[in-house]
């Protein structure tokens, strides 16, 4: 009797379960074998057209100018935004770590920008990062001026190559807070007694945050790379916001959309998407398997 | 017990909710326009099924969402309602990205075989190549001659709004964009006439930078190639311009070459910060003295109203360089669905979208002439009025960069080779890639 109990509840627990199962299945990897199947047709037009075209979409892109504009930025991006948002995140977290007054009201005050959208950032900072010179200087390039600080005026955004780095200060600006808010997580979990027994051992304070505490946080910045990671590979909304569609600051995600929506190109576009959707996966599948063993062995 | 066999229904009611749901979207899916296997009839547009009485409808999809161009469709709405008050208008205008959202809503729409009854698009190949080619649009040509249409708009515009002698769309509304706006004071100050002339032109802007003012305000990319575009016009002229777009002119040959040296040339003389500019703030340069010309469509014209500057005292405005005589055009039109759900409502919707009344009633709210060369004067401003004039006598050719004369593929191939020229890229493969655009989605062979 129990048994037979046991196996109804884990049919019923299945079969609960199997709408949202068949959603996912249908709307997330049903779609993704279409825009696999889309990426390698010739289609290019309003009207489907899924004739074979092997893969000469993907062939295409890689000798596409416009495709390595994309990759050199989205790497610089990339770089610009992960690094300095975990460097400045974990600062903001040791700082705040430091039990001083008022911890509450700063650790709100560096979570807000991410309670703002990308859209919103990139409005704002469209305008603080404004390159006009002579008397329509605004925004950073004046407020230099005004400080003395003549010589840290720059084109932001606009800079020739690097522009996309300017676009990054502003992702670091929204969300170094949320970063700080995970490094603070991991920190208050670090036993006392360690860094304690380190500093009876002689250790100085650059040395117990060099051999202690960043080795006990690897687990939170790999955490932190990976979100970061995503995001700035799929960087879309944000360069939207600052500079529309212009191809100095070019990402694949906006040649997607300007190649699909305004050119049909619908193969081209659907090749794009399935490059980008790779990309993330090389960086998360290997972390979803080592999270999903590090459970196993619990 | 009673209660595990409850849950079991209500989960079997949740999986055939979830199942029937699943099984209704094939009929819908994009897999065939409705539309696809049966060719246009050109004939008998005018040809509905019968509609149920009582529930006549139409449903209008456009972009215009705010401002005059809103404005302009409620007053057109309004001549609509008074002369078909049975008909119930459905205005289904997406806002956003200067169409860009539209379009994008427009295409899943078409792809499902559900199309609006009739839609906004730019005059020529941006409809003609999208929606001709997927057999979403039929011809009207019974309508223009049945409403005269043909008589009242330039003979030089039907062949640039049709495709093998078919007429797609109802023009409603005209803007030039082939306007060289000018600071008075400045041109003024500094002894210049307005340049007729590329040539002219250049010396006018070397003696302007060595002056210290920026000769040319500029904006974001897609006002380069709006730039672009008139360049080409300026230095082919009509005849080798219009043969670009049906491959008789070479875009590898040595005349383009000596029009995109000319572009090149005219990007020197720009403000530095172009990149971070809208067109908004690049023409507001102008009237605020900060530049002494600027490139761009009339529409600009409305924006310095706004700002309250004044006609000839705080801007001025020729044609383009090279392009006297010359009335290069863009157009909102408005289509006819090949199933369309309401046809008989559609085609009174184009009939008042084409009516004197209806683009008198459109054109002084949004800022723009009429497609009729009959519209009343007086109700326009100066610019407006000069423009007619020139509508119904110069020789009228497309704008590119607003889809009259190249489809969304080959202006977004286009694009790109701007963009990357722009950024840094030499003219050999600017030139190349230029050439290439035409072959892969264009007419060149």
């Amino acid at each position: 009797m129990r048994k037979v109990f046991k196996d109804r509840e884990r049919i019923l627990s299945f079969l609960l379960a199997s709408p949202s199962i068949l959603a996912v299945l249908i709307f997330i990897y049903a779609f993704i074998g279409w825009t696999v199947r889309v990426s390698l047709s010739k289609w290019k037009g309003l009207n489907p057209d899924y004739s074979w075209n092997g893969l000469t979409n993907y062939i295409n892109l890689f000798s596409d100018p416009r495709f390595a504009v994309d990759i050199r930025n989205t790497v610089i991006f990339t770089v610009v935004f992960v690094g300095g948002t975990i460097i400045l995140g974990f600062f903001l977290a040791v700082l705040l770590d430091q039990g001083l007054r008022g911890e509450g009201f700063f650790r709100s005050l560096f979570l807000f920008p991410m309670a703002i959208s990308y859209i919103v950032t990139g409005v704002v900072w469209r305008w603080l990062m404004n390159p006009a010179t002579g008397s329509r200087t605004s925004g950073f390039n004046l407020l230099f001026s005004y400080l003395g600080l003549d010589f840290l005026q720059n084109a932001w955004h606009t800079t020739p190559t690097w522009g996309i780095a300017a676009v990054a200060l502003a992702a670091i600006w929204q969300m170094s807070g949320y970063t700080m808010a995970l490094y603070l997580a991991g920190l208050r979990a670090i036993p006392h007694e360690l860094s304690e027994a380190a500093q009876i051992d002689g250790a100085s304070r650059l040395q117990i945050y060099r051999f202690v505490i960043i080795p006990l946080l690897t687990p939170i910045t790999l955490s932190a790379l990976i979100i970061l990671g995503h995001m700035s590979l799929k960087v879309f909304d944000l360069i939207i916001a600052i500079a529309g569609k212009q191809l100095p600051l070019d990402v694949p995600a906006i040649y997607m959309w300007q190649t699909t929506f305004d050119g049909l190109f619908y193969g081209r576009g659907a090749a794009i998407s399935i490059l980008l959707l790779i990309s993330v996966a090389v960086l998360i599948i290997p972390y979803i398997i080592y999270t999903l063993r590090s459970e196993s062995f619990k | 017990m009673k209660k595990f066999v409850l849950s079991l229904m209500g989960v079997f009611v949740i999986l055939s909710v979830v199942l029937s749901a699943c099984a209704t979207t094939p009929t819908a899916a994009p897999t065939q326009p409705p539309s696809g296997g049966q060719p246009a009839q050109p004939s008998e547009p005018t040809a509905p099924p019968a509609q149920p009485v009582g529930k006549q409808q139409v449903e209008v999809f456009s972009w215009w969402t705010g401002g005059g161009e809103a404005a302009g469709l409620d007053a057109m709405i309004k001549v609509f309602k008074a002369r078909y008050p049975e008909i119930e208008f459905i205005n289904a205008a997406v806002a956003g990205g200067a169409g860009t959202n539209a379009r994008a809503v427009l295409a899943s729409r078409l792809q499902a075989g559900d199309p609006p009854d009739s839609w906004q698009g730019h005059a020529g190949q941006e409809l003609i190549g999208t929606y001709v080619a997927g057999n979403q649009i039929l011809p009207l040509n019974d309508l223009y001659k049945s409403e005269g249409w043909l008589a009242v708009m330039p003979e030089t515009l039907i062949p640039l709004i049709s495709d093998n002698g078919n007429i797609y769309s109802v023009p409603v509304n005209i803007h030039r964009a082939n306007v060289l706006w000018y600071n008075p004071q400045i041109l003024k100050d500094n002894n210049i006439e307005v340049p007729t002339s590329i040539e002219a032109w250049f010396a006018a802007m070397d003696q302007l930078k060595a002056a210290g003012v920026t000769p040319l305000a500029l904006g974001e990319q897609w006002t380069k190639m709006h730039l672009l575009e008139t360049v080409l016009l300026g230095t082919l002229g009509v005849d080798a311009y219009n043969g670009l777009w049906t491959g008789e002119t070479n875009w590898g040959g040595p005349e383009v070459k000596v029009a995109l040296e000319n572009f090149a040339k005219l990007l020197t003389y720009a403000n530095t910060d172009s990149a971070s500019l809208s067109w908004q703030d690049a023409s507001q340069l102008v009237v605020n003295g900060d530049a002494a010309f600027n490139v761009m469509g009339d529409w600009a014209e409305g924006y310095f109203r706004e700002l309250g500057k004044t006609p000839q005292v705080d801007y001025g405005w020729a044609p383009t360089p090279g392009t006297g005589g010359v009335f290069q055009f863009l157009s909102d039109s408005f289509v006819l669905a090949a199933n369309a759900p309401h046809p008989e409502s559609a085609i009174a919707w184009l009939k008042v979208a084409g009516s004197k009344e209806g683009q008198e009633a459109f054109n002084p709210v949004k800022g723009s002439i009429c497609a009729r060369t009959d519209c009343d004067k007086a109700l326009f401003g100066e610019y407006l009025q000069s423009a007619m004039n020139d509508w119904a006598t110069n020789q009228v050719v497309g704008s590119l960069t607003h889809g009259v004369v190249a489809n969304d593929s080959w202006k977004s191939e286009i694009d790109t080779a701007l963009g990357l020229f722009v950024q840094g890229g030499n003219l050999d493969s600017f030139q190349a890639a230029l050439v290439a655009a035409c072959k892969s989605s264009g007419p060149c062979k």
